[in-house]
């Protein structure tokens, strides 16, 4: 007994001295933020969606938004920091300015893709902007303001695999996420993979590449660009075979909310600012900005 | 344990062949462990940049918030299923066969589902947006009903004589209950009620498949957003640092557990009641449960401890 | 519009998948749990010693973390070709192992100490006392123990829905996902399917139990 009570004190002992001793920031302190270029965006104070009844609930006060976390350069979170950074966090900002609200202002809230509509119809966020492509089963849960960008499903790979197209993905092992659209989609006939892999995160599964354990990575490629410009010896096809327009979802039935959002996007492509988001995140791929998509206002 | 009467008190022929033996296995196993860190150094989970992350504020914060929700939800789950234990032993133990029955196939039932199903119905059924209720609600109901037939075998094993005394003198049920039955059998059923709630404490990580942020799920978060180095995502770093959190959580509580076990024990010498003596059996030394759980829970609750 | 006629595929599919996930497993718990049950009673300390700290370590961590250390650390230490049916057997019969080591540590307790004593004077060992005498003996007090705790290892199998094996529980979120059937009915099943195996394993260690009781 004496043995294991002075384990616990030296225990709660170093946990103690270990929060006291914390160190504010991160480790990539001095890496990042010298070559990224500020991205700021004006706040318009005048913003006015009184048509809106969340807007109307939040105005003035703080607006939550919902987005990915674990994706580098989309929808990423500094695990020591707090930080958000990426493209989706970037168009969220710019969306959340338009709308009257600057970074102090702003509630980022981590939200799966499972949790997504739930979250979105409770109110737990305002709006989300994470990866979130539009389609008409989804339309019918929220509604969606957009799309702000194009991405389609791509295939992760070894820089020197004999991989070069997704039809050589055939009698390959290919890896995603548990219950993801990729995942389904690449389980299909037409693509004869000899395993469709499920794994509880992208992560994981890039994990599996590198250990030569699975062949290729499949999900959209803006998610695949993120973990290539992480991992050295890992390339993107760059050659998608499927559409995802990536759209901004709210809450069902809020009109003026969505056509605030739409203007808010279109301003941005406009300025400049959408550009200059793209090469500060995903343009870090080294591949060059895309023509922005044309906002549907269905 | 050296009392064992498995084994003859070793001569000097059986002691140097014991301790080539030990040299052996000691060996064997040092050779298991290096060989493990070995092959972790190998794949590159020591690396520096990998566990930077645990040394920074906002990071420990967060370990901080997660330990906090997963105790949080650990508190509430083991007061709800107490008191609910209670109520469903009570309806088992109750006079009215109408009472009894139903409790009986509620009890059954809940024991027999696996958790985790349970609080999957809850999460996608009813608490969508509340994982936390789900997981709380799926404890309680599991943990509950266990804990019920720790009551129920608790109260059944106080003496006969002891009801029968009491009804003799004229008090009533709920009298008997309370006044004589109960304050006995709290202290033989203590260690099963506390191995149990190990349990439920170790249930509340099932949190991390229905998306709840309670420890394991903030470990996954970390692990998962700390960029790679070489390749490597800290996904074992992170077991490591979040496993050594939860056994030590649980080895608290079930050390505590051995603690009242022992220390009932002792303040029951010398009554009629005690446990047959342990050292008619083949391992004379009783009390060397050095693993700091309850083997009467094991065997008296059945053992489905294993969830 | 019937969940099970409509699915009766996935269902037989991930009903044999629970069982074949029960049975390996059950079948490394049990294994396991007599060597180590026999480590923590020999005379070598070190294998004692190595029986306790398995045992504590095992029962005091949550399977969901045993089943992440297994799926992301059997990989790194160079087993590769593992798939996740393996994984989720190894996790599952390890974390079930200790507490059937335990259950067959009370078993041995229950042995007369004259049993093991007639055993060593005539000469027996360790070895022969511990499997020929003990072992047969303390196997009729540990059978209950260890079928609640083979019970109690099927309903866990479902954890390994979330790690990639397509067993009873993943039913759960996979018809989930193609909506349109009544959440409750689907439960209802797949409890249903989760009985089936419970009730037929308790009434076989109750036949296993009246098959191996002797008066005494």
């Amino acid at each position: 007994m004496k043995v294991r009570r002075t384990a616990a004190a030296v225990v709660l002992a170093m946990a103690v001295t270990a929060t006291a001793c914390g160190k504010e920031g991160s480790p990539d302190d001095d890496k990042t933020g010298k070559d990224a270029p500020k991205l700021s965006y004006k706040v318009n104070t005048a913003a006015d969606v009184k048509d809106s009844p969340v807007w109307s609930k939040v105005k003035g006060k703080r607006i939550k938004i919902g987005t990915k976390a674990d994706q580098p350069n989309l929808g990423y979170e500094d695990p020591s920091t707090g930080k958000r950074s990426g493209f989706d966090a970037e168009i969220a900002r710019m969306i959340a300015a338009e709308l009257g609200f600057d970074e102090q202002h702003i509630d980022w809230k981590t939200v799966p893709t499972e949790a997504r509509e739930t979250q979105l119809s409770s109110g737990g966020v305002d709006f989300y902007v994470g990866t979130y492509t539009i389609n008409d089963e989804r339309k019918k849960q929220v509604d969606f303001g957009g799309p702000y960008y194009l991405a389609g499903q791509d295939l992760l790979v070894d820089k020197d695999s004999d991989i070069k197209t997704p039809e050589d993905i055939k009698g390959k092992k290919v890896c995603s996420v548990t219950g993801s659209t990729p995942l389904k989609r690449i389980k299909e006939k037409k693509y004869g993979v000899a395993k469709a892999k499920a794994q509880q995160g992208y992560q994981l599964c890039v994990q599996d590449l590198n250990n030569g354990q699975v062949d290729a990575v499949t999900t959209d490629d803006t998610i695949l660009k993120g973990y290539a410009a992480q991992n050295d010896g890992l390339r993107v096809l760059g050659k998608p075979f499927s559409e995802e327009p990536y759209g901004v979802g709210l809450k069902k039935g809020d009109k003026a909310l969505r056509d605030a959002i739409n203007d808010a996007i279109e301003t941005n492509q406009k300025n400049g600012n959408w550009k200059k988001a793209y090469d500060a995140t995903l343009g870090k791929s080294g591949i060059p900005a895309p023509t922005p998509p044309k906002v549907d206002r269905y | 344990m050296s009392a064992s009467v498995l084994y003859d008190v070793p001569g000097p022929k059986a002691r140097r062949r014991n301790r080539v033996y030990g040299v052996i296995s000691t060996l064997a196993l040092l050779g298991l462990i290096a060989f493990v860190i070995y092959r972790l150094d190998d794949t590159g989970q020591f690396q520096a940049g990998l566990w930077d992350d645990y040394q920074y504020a906002n990071t420990q914060d967060r370990i901080l918030e997660g330990l906090l929700t997963t105790l949080k939800t650990f508190a509430l789950a083991a007061v709800l299923s107490l008191a609910l234990g209670a109520v469903l032993a009570a309806g088992r133990l109750s006079d009215h066969r109408w009472v009894r029955w139903p409790t009986a196939v509620l009890v059954e039932f809940f024991r027999a589902m696996p958790l985790l199903i349970m609080i999957f119905l809850l999460y996608y059924a009813y608490f969508d947006t509340e994982p936390m209720w789900a997981l709380v609600i799926g404890l309680t109901l599991y943990n509950g009903s266990v804990q019920s037939e720790i009551f129920r075998a608790g109260i059944n094993a106080v003496p006969k004589g002891q009801s029968e005394a009491a009804y003799a003198i004229g008090m009533r049920k709920t009298q008997v209950m309370t006044r004589v039955l109960i304050p006995q059998a709290v202290r033989s059923m203590l260690p099963s009620i506390i191995s149990q709630l190990v349990v439920t404490l170790k249930d509340t990580s099932l949190g991390f498949i229905i998306l709840y942020e309670e420890l394991l799920y903030v470990g996954k978060a970390f692990a998962e957003r700390t960029p790679p180095e070489n390749g490597v995502y800290a996904f074992i770093p992170m077991v490591i640092v979040f496993g050594s959190i939860y056994i030590l959580l649980c080895l608290a509580l079930s050390s505590l557990a051995t603690w009242i076990e022992r220390s009932t024990k002792r303040s029951r010498k010398g009554a009629p009641t005690a446990a047959p003596a342990g050292a008619a059996t083949v391992m004379a030394d009783p009390s060397h449960s050095a693993d700091g759980g309850s083997r009467d829970g094991d065997a008296r609750g059945g053992g489905p401890k294993a969830d | 519009m019937n969940v099970l006629t409509d699915n009766f595929a996935a269902f037989r599919d991930g009903f044999l998948k629970t069982v074949e996930l029960t049975a390996y497993s059950s079948l490394l718990a049990l294994v396991l749990g007599i060597l180590i049950a026999g480590f923590r009673v020999s005379p070598v300390p070190a294998l004692r010693v190595f029986g306790t700290v398995w045992v504590t370590l095992l029962r005091n961590t949550p399977l969901v973390l045993l089943f992440l250390i297994v799926t992301l650390g059997l990989p790194a230490l160079g087993l590769k070709g593992w798939d996740s049916f393996w994984l989720a057997v190894m996790a599952l019969g390890c974390y079930t192992s200790a507490f059937i080591c335990e259950a067959i540590r009370s078993g041995i307790n229950t042995v007369p100490v004259g049993q093991a004593e007639a055993a060593r004077s005539i000469g027996m060992t360790f070895t022969q006392t511990l499997s020929q005498i003990v072992l047969p003996q303390a196997a009729r007090t540990a059978i209950p123990p260890v079928g609640s705790l083979i019970i109690a290892l099927t309903k866990n199998s479902a954890i390994a829905s979330g790690f990639d094996v397509m067993e009873l529980g993943a039913l759960q979120t996979q018809l989930n996902a193609d909506a349109g059937y009544d959440i409750l009915v689907i439960f209802l099943w797949i409890a249903v399917c989760y009985l089936i195996i419970t009730l037929t394993l308790s009434g076989l260690f109750r036949l296993l139990e009246n098959r191996l009781a002797v008066a005494r």
